[in-house]
């Protein structure tokens, strides 16, 4: 391979034309190079930027505050270019943080369990099978997860619960808990392996049990790893749309309790802007949810770095 | 008796953890063959059919919309892999294009579908069209292409850039005939991998690609709305053929369409995830070879 590279040198210092050829080619390369990296950062920029100027209108041209939009649970936007109606979108918000909420408490229990296990306690097994089963599970795609809720959680919630209907926070906890677990699993596993083992080696010399080993020193250890896992599933949960919407009956009302259908931001857009009017007040409010949401994900972005920051601080002591 | 009340919490917690793994391998099996089995399991031979009653039509759009969506992802992506690893000097622009290929991959997919209804869309004056969708997909694929470019770039050893830079190389053509063949096996394990995940895109879709199609698969003029190969016409995916069974029920069949078309999804996802997994085990038994 190096062959033709030197051969293209050789062939460069005989021929004057192709000299130039030769220059031209390494000019449009840098140049390409350079605009792909710069693509990059204009693409996640410009995504804000459209979000702002759509998702801004609610507060500037339909003169509506930030505070009832986050805080008021009255929702009642114009479907027109007069506006005049009411944004309150805290039904939405509160739909969900408290479905992420419960996927969270589901599914952080047993991640933590899975990723101790296939580190700790059986690590050939673990890496043979569940570590690519769960790999391989993060691939699924989540209207395939919402299908399965919708055709089987459902229906089981319902007759279980004994409700009018299975729709509820409890389905589309679940549905997201599973979603989420397979990427909390892989990276706190991967935190877990980090420790090095000189530390597990130290308790065991001084005569601690396997479970005392783990539990005070690799997952203490692994702590920063493991949140940076849990936030990114969380990040996940929150910007899924059509799994939660599927299950989770959007019906605008607060949820009474975990078994109550409601609805949050992401199932809100999904379903409802394609009928709102383009550039009117509910189509506006809308964009605001999805700013609200873009907000939220720099948010969780920011956290892994400031626990990954708190982290080497610790490491360094 | 301390001893002996720490050894059967230890036995009890490891016991704990055997429950919990087993119960998810138990439960991620049955899972997948559940959709597997119903899916297949109740189809009828019509539903397979390039028609308006089967789901042939959806699974070429969602193939199409892939492979349009990593033609445009895949150069970009690997050229802004090539920027970060070889080009990018350390400082606070590189910090800070980390954070914007961090923010990309971290963006809710619906966020990413309206900024496409709106860039692709109504911009353009346009209909829902499959290359929308193509661009939107794109744009959720970037960031992990990218990345896996880098990582393979910086894995291979020193000596490859610097025996070909040693013999009078210039950068680019280290890049390209040293280099990007030797990360190839890599880069391709991450393209297999971002292909998998737009399958079953379906958020990003919704308002880009649209939720019809309609394809005569007699016309072959690429200009007609009906040519199944003309990106600017709409083209439902499987995914979207997913989502829309979910309340309007079109037809007698549409659970069991909708179950058909999870059932082949999760056969394209998981061959791909287990193709993408095969081959990065044997990228791994290699670079064991030769250390």
């Amino acid at each position: 391979m190096t062959d033709t590279a030197a051969g293209a040198v050789n062939r460069k210092n005989t021929a004057t034309a192709e000299q130039m050829d030769f220059k031209t080619k390494e000019g449009i390369w840098k140049v390409l190079v350079i605009a792909c990296g710069l693509l990059m950062i204009i693409l996640p920029l410009a995504i804000g930027a459209f979000l702002i100027y759509r998702g801004g209108a609610t507060f500037t041209k339909y003169g509506h505050s930030v505070l009832k939009f986050l805080f008021s649970s009255n929702w009642n936007p114009a479907d027109d270019m007069n506006g005049g109606g009411h944004v309150g979108a805290a039904v939405y918000i509160v739909g969900s943080l408290v479905t992420c909420g419960l996927a969270l408490l589901i599914s952080v229990p047993f991640s933590m369990a899975a990723a101790i296990f296939m580190t700790e306690i059986a690590p050939k097994t673990g890496n043979k099978i569940l570590r690519p089963a769960v790999e391989i599970f993060v691939g699924i795609p989540s209207v395939v997860y919402g299908w399965i809720g919708l055709t089987i959680l459902v229906p089981f919630i319902r007759k279980i619960f004994n409700l009018n209907q299975g729709f509820s926070v409890l389905a589309a906890g679940i549905v997201l808990a599973v979603m989420i677990f397979p990427s909390i699993t892989t990276l706190s596993a991967d935190a877990i392996r980090s420790v090095p083992i000189s530390a597990r080696k130290a308790a065991y010399g001084l005569g601690a049990t396997r479970w005392q080993v783990i539990s005070g020193i690799v997952v203490p250890a692994a702590q920063p790893g493991i949140l940076t896992g849990i936030i990114l599933g969380l990040a996940r949960a929150f910007g899924e749309a059509l799994a939660v919407a599927m299950v989770i009956g959007k019906t605008r009302s607060l949820p009474k309790s975990i078994l109550s259908p409601t609805t949050n931001l992401t199932s809100a857009i999904a379903s409802d802007m394609g009928g709102a009017m383009e550039g009117g007040e509910y189509n506006a409010a809308l964009w605001s949810m999805a700013l609200l949401l873009f907000i939220i994900s720099l948010l969780f972005i920011f956290l892994v770095h400031f626990v990954a920051m708190k982290g080497a601080e610790r490491n360094k002591k | 008796m301390r001893n002996k009340v720490n050894l059967a919490k230890d036995k009890f917690m490891t016991g704990v953890f055997y429950a919990v793994a087993g119960f998810f391998l138990l439960l991620l099996f049955a899972f997948a063959g559940y959709v597997i089995i119903k899916g297949f399991g109740g189809a009828k031979l019509y539903m397979f059919s390039f028609t308006r009653s089967g789901i042939g039509n959806q699974f070429f759009n969602t193939v199409y919309l892939v492979f349009l969506s990593l033609v445009i992802s895949v150069p970009i992506g690997i050229m802004a892999g090539i920027y970060m690893a070889e080009y990018a000097k350390e400082g606070k622009i590189t910090k800070f294009l980390r954070i914007c290929i961090e923010t990309l991959s971290s963006l809710p997919s619906i966020v990413v579908g309206l900024f496409g209804y709106l860039v692709f869309i109504v911009a353009t004056h346009q209909q829902w069209n499959l290359f929308s969708g193509a661009l939107a997909v794109a744009i959720l694929s970037l960031p992990l292409i990218a990345t896996t470019t880098e990582d393979a770039f910086r894995s291979l050893p020193d000596s490859y850039k610097k025996g070909s830079i040693g013999m009078g190389a210039t950068l680019r053509q280290t890049i390209i005939t040293v280099l990007l063949p030797a990360a190839a096996p890599r880069i391709i394990t991450g393209v297999i991998l971002a292909a998998g995940r737009g399958f079953g895109e379906a958020a990003a879709l919704l308002y880009t690609a649209g939720m019809s199609t309609d394809i005569n698969w007699s016309s072959w003029n690429l200009a007609s709305p009906t040519c199944a190969l003309n990106p600017f016409r709409p083209g439902e995916t499987l995914a979207l053929n997913i989502w829309a069974s979910r309340t309007e029920a079109l037809g007698a069949d549409a659970t069991q369409i909708a179950n058909l078309s999870s059932a082949v999804l999760m056969v394209m996802v998981l061959a791909f995830s287990l193709l993408a997994h095969v081959l990065e085990h044997r990228i791994r038994r290699n670079m064991g070879e030769k250390a």
